[in-house]
């Protein structure tokens, strides 16, 4: 048996996590608990590499049990334990404990029912995106949420990271589209939370929670019908600036796209050397604009976002004339984050709101910044809803190249908070920015919300390090208070 | 070792997306992360920087089927094939194998690769049909005891007729548009000798003359996708000497097009061979790339068949041929391709992988077969003779036995005005 000898070789482990291995071993048996140095090793980041850290094991469970009786063991020897999906993060949400379990759900993968009559599905944790909409197509459904890493992340990722995608501009983001979640406490009982009842939404407290309140085994997802009809265009634009007017116009005129997104010209050459998406030559910045919903309004919007992307100054319009063109335009899109792999060694995708309004401005100064620094930043965004995701590149083989990139990328969260917005508007807080809370937040707000995880989490052990920049126990906890925390023991009455 | 001062540079394409999990056939069946590219990128990783090449590591690199199909889904652009042909040698020159892992690699590498001794064994072999005799063994199960890897080849044995031997030229019918070399393959030689006559007819048809050099042995495939790297360039070379005075080399099995298509790379270092095998891959064509951008000039019979069209790895991920041999399929008159869902998946045959590791393979195989089953198709078409056998006994398993056929075959049966009993009166 593999797991014995991974055991038994499991030098260098301490004795607390050997111990907890070999409860683990008993409890799901197989070939569910890593142990091995080298496989653990596998593990040691998601979606985002630069914070790394070797799990102390990994658990690989099959059921909403396997998983609250992991969790039970875990509490039970005062271990740490982290959720992790696909590992597709942005945010290092589910980056390991050297010192915990990982608890991975990529073998929680069916899809359990579908009730299209309802339009719901119940999915596992770890079934991927874009198979929700894989599996109801047919039907004419689909599930709505669409981030960019739709073709692999997991339905449960989503849902701790509130995931949106270029579509949430008018569909909203996963906690929209989340009717109920099963979900293991971190004392490790299973317990329901649905959207419906009445008393306090504890589902939309969960969702986006960023598995510091708990973990999902079950999902209901809402399903959405398939519009009638889908426009798509391709608007070229000499400059960003042209760009950005066009977005304010479309939405201005009153016009809710489904979609407006925007490339500028680097993260445009990246695609173009991952994809060949064909997007216009020596363009400055492209727009992706979709339209959908019934044909009529449709077809009138339609025409309307035309000209004003041609009285913004476009000098080039493409429009999909089927879903084969409507994928290539999007495909340059949805690669871009990995697309800049072409082009630079290295990069950081940031993440950060700003009023629509204030898109011009902000623009012009992370320009300055990176003409000041020399660091080049590539601009990819959901325009429509402020969304920037700059990404900040650099050469990891040169010397002090990762801080310069790190301060570029810091000070462009500065710019977002400067103008009224945030420091993230999709991927999280996760350990990548857990400093940066206190600049958006005050130390009062910060409190409340500690409360709220000690609520969930009174042991401190579900996911710790993450989302708050100094991890406190919950004891300490600000306010005078006398007797238990409130909250204790309180944990399985939600 | 060719390229090896390349690695750490390979591997740093990779920027962890995960992109490439859901097109994994391992991480499709296991959900671990050292059986996805990612994971294994990650392993390599782990060795350049100094971690031995570990039983557990050699364990998920020998787990990769070498389907390709992350590098088809890489938006980064990692050439995840050149890492594990790489990363292969390495395990051949660091990792000791058991004795009998040895003695089964050594007997594979022994036979395939070379014609006469795979026509040696075709004998016996049709007299163990034709007796009944592979019934009794499987029902016995004997050889899953003395070897499960022998068991899995045993299995996998299509049933063999005649084998028609090709002349060295076959003339173009009508003006001639073109003169190609064709290259013969070993084991779609000896157990699929129809399909390349099959080939032969349609090129010529088509108003090729078609050369069959006599001198050509294996291109090398098997050896290079199994980290065999020494004896994959002497193949290599071999067939460089066969084929580099022709002006188009013709190519009908996609494990052996792609491995021509890689001796560019395979001996860019050795200074001799470099620009001869780049000529060489530079005119090398799957067959169905050649015969789409020939066009078509033979009459098409109507041939009224549904077929289910599967993407062999080899030639969608490897060379990017998708549209072409659908093209010529629905060039036909009253043939309907019907698509097989997750066409990205490998069926698990990979060369020499559903030998080596049939546990993997057969569940693969089942997926693939259930799908392929799904489309409710007549006939099965691939361009692979790994994939044909693989499917077909896993079609067969699940008790619904299918005929298959390549597509050179099916254009032969319509050029040739055959008729769909052509292709179906052969199940397997």
């Amino acid at each position: 048996m593999r797991m014995l000898s991974e055991l038994e070789d499991g030098e260098g482990m301490d004795s607390v996590l050997r111990t907890l291995a070999r409860d683990l071993d008993v409890l799901l048996g197989g070939d569910r608990v890593i142990t091995d140095p080298v496989r653990l090793r596998t593990y040691e980041c998601d979606g985002l590499t630069n914070h790394r850290a070797t799990p102390g094991i990994v658990v690989l469970p099959d059921s909403a049990e396997q998983v609250a009786g992991v969790v039970r063991e875990c509490v039970r020897a005062g271990v740490p334990y982290v959720a992790r999906g696909s590992g597709t993060g942005l945010s290092g949400g589910a980056l390991p404990r050297t010192d915990g379990v990982l608890i991975v759900t990529s073998r929680m993968r069916r899809i359990l029912e579908i009730d299209i009559p309802n339009q719901r599905a119940v999915v596992e944790p770890g079934v991927i995106n874009l198979d929700v909409t894989r599996a109801v197509r047919a039907d004419g459904y689909y599930f709505a949420p669409d981030p960019s890493s739709q073709q692999i992340c997991s339905v449960g990722g989503n849902v701790a990271e509130n995931s949106g995608g270029a579509h949430c501009l008018k569909y909203g983001f996963t906690a929209h589209h989340v009717l109920a979640c099963e979900v293991v406490t971190p004392d490790g009982e299973i317990v329901e939370l649905a959207a419906d009842g009445p008393g306090y939404d504890l589902l939309g407290v969960f969702v986006g929670a960023e598995g510091t309140l708990g973990i999902t085994t079950k999902i209901t997802v809402r399903l959405t019908r398939v519009p009638q009809t889908v426009q798509t265009l391709l608007a070229a634009f000499e400059s960003i600036e042209a760009g950005g007017r066009a977005v304010s116009a479309i939405i201005g005129a009153g016009v809710v796209p489904a979609a407006i997104e925007m490339m500028d010209a680097l993260s445009i050459e990246a695609a173009e050397a991952a994809v060949n998406c064909a997007y216009p030559p020596g363009a400055g910045a492209v727009l992706i604009v979709e339209l959908d919903g019934p044909e009529p309004e449709v077809a009138a919007q339609f025409a309307d976002v035309e000209r004003l992307c041609r009285d913004a100054g476009a000098f080039e319009i493409r429009i999909a004339a089927d879903d084969a063109e409507r994928a290539l335009i999007w495909k340059g899109r949805k690669s871009a984050f990995a697309a800049v792999g072409r082009i630079s060694p290295a990069y950081i995708v940031q993440d950060g709101v700003i009023p629509r309004t204030a898109l011009p401005q902000v623009l012009a100064r992370i320009d300055a910044l990176s003409a000041e620094s020399g660091v080049r930043v590539a601009n990819v965004f959901h325009a429509g809803d402020g969304n920037l995701h700059p990404l900040v590149l650099f050469d990891d083989a040169e010397p002090g190249a990762a801080e310069r990139a790190e301060e570029v990328s810091g000070a462009i969260l500065d710019l977002c908070i400067e103008h009224g917005g945030s420091i993230t508007g999709e991927h999280g807080v996760g350990v990548d920015k857990a400093r940066y809370m206190p600049r958006m937040f005050t130390e009062a707000d910060l409190d409340t919300m500690q409360m709220v995880r000690c609520g969930f989490d009174p042991g401190g052990l579900c996911n710790p390090g993450k989302v708050f920049p100094t991890p406190r126990l919950c004891g300490e906890v600000p306010g005078v208070r006398k007797g238990p925390h409130p909250f204790e023991g309180k944990a399985d009455l939600f | 070792m060719s390229g090896h001062d390349d690695l750490p540079k390979l591997l740093g394409d990779c920027v962890h997306c995960g992109f490439c999990l859901p097109t994994c056939p391992t991480y499709v069946l296991w959900g671990e992360e050292m059986d996805s590219p990612r994971g294994r990128i990650h392993l390599m990783q782990q060795h350049a920087e100094g971690a031995p090449m570990s039983a557990p590591m050699v364990k998920h690199f020998d787990a990769c089927l070498g389907c390709m199909a992350c590098v088809t889904a890489c938006p980064s652009g990692v050439q995840y094939d050149r890492l594990i042909e790489m990363t292969r040698a390495q395990v051949e020159d660091e990792h000791p194998r058991p004795l009998r892992d040895r003695a089964v690699r050594e007997a594979i590498f022994r036979l395939f690769p070379y014609r006469r001794r795979l026509r040696a064994l075709r004998g016996p072999l049709r007299a163990y049909q034709r007796t009944g005799l592979d019934r009794l063994v499987r029902r016995t199960g004997v050889l899953e005891r003395v070897s499960p890897s022998l068991a899995a080849m045993e299995r996998l044995a299509p049933p063999l007729g005649r084998a028609p031997r090709l002349p060295e030229r076959v003339a173009a019918r009508g003006e001639r548009r073109a003169t190609v070399a064709m290259l013969t393959g070993c084991v779609q030689g000896e157990f699929f000798p129809e399909v390349n006559a099959a080939t032969a007819r349609v090129l010529a048809l088509e108003g090729c003359d078609v050369l069959i050099p006599k001198g050509q042995g294996c291109c090398g495939a098997l050896s290079v996708h199994s980290g065999r790297a020494e004896e994959g360039r002497a193949f290599a070379r071999r067939t460089i000497e066969a084929f580099e005075s022709a002006d188009v080399v013709v190519v009908n099995a996609a494990g052996c097009g792609s491995a021509m298509k890689e001796y560019r790379t395979l001996l860019a270092d050795d200074p001799s061979w470099a620009r001869r095998a780049g000529a060489v891959s530079g005119k090398t064509r799957d067959l169905a790339e050649f015969l789409l951008e020939l066009g078509p000039r033979a009459a098409r019979r109507p041939l009224p068949v549904t077929v289910a069209y599967h993407d062999a790895c080899h030639l969608s991920h490897a060379q990017g041929v998708r549209a072409q041999p659908r093209a010529l399929l629905s060039g036909i008159p009253e043939l309907t391709v019907r698509e097989v869902a997750d066409p990205d998946i490998c069926c698990g045959s990979a060369g020499t992988y559903n030998v080596l590791n049939p546990g993997t393979a057969a569940e693969l195989g089942d997926r693939k077969a259930g799908n392929v089953a799904a489309t409710g198709a007549e006939l099965l078409v691939a361009a692979n003779p790994g994939c044909t056998m693989q499917i077909a006994t896993a079609l067969r398993r699940r008790g619904t036995p299918i005929a298959v056929a390549h597509t050179a075959e099916v254009l032969d049966a319509s050029l040739r005005g055959l008729g769909p009993d052509a292709l179906l009166g052969r199940a397997w």
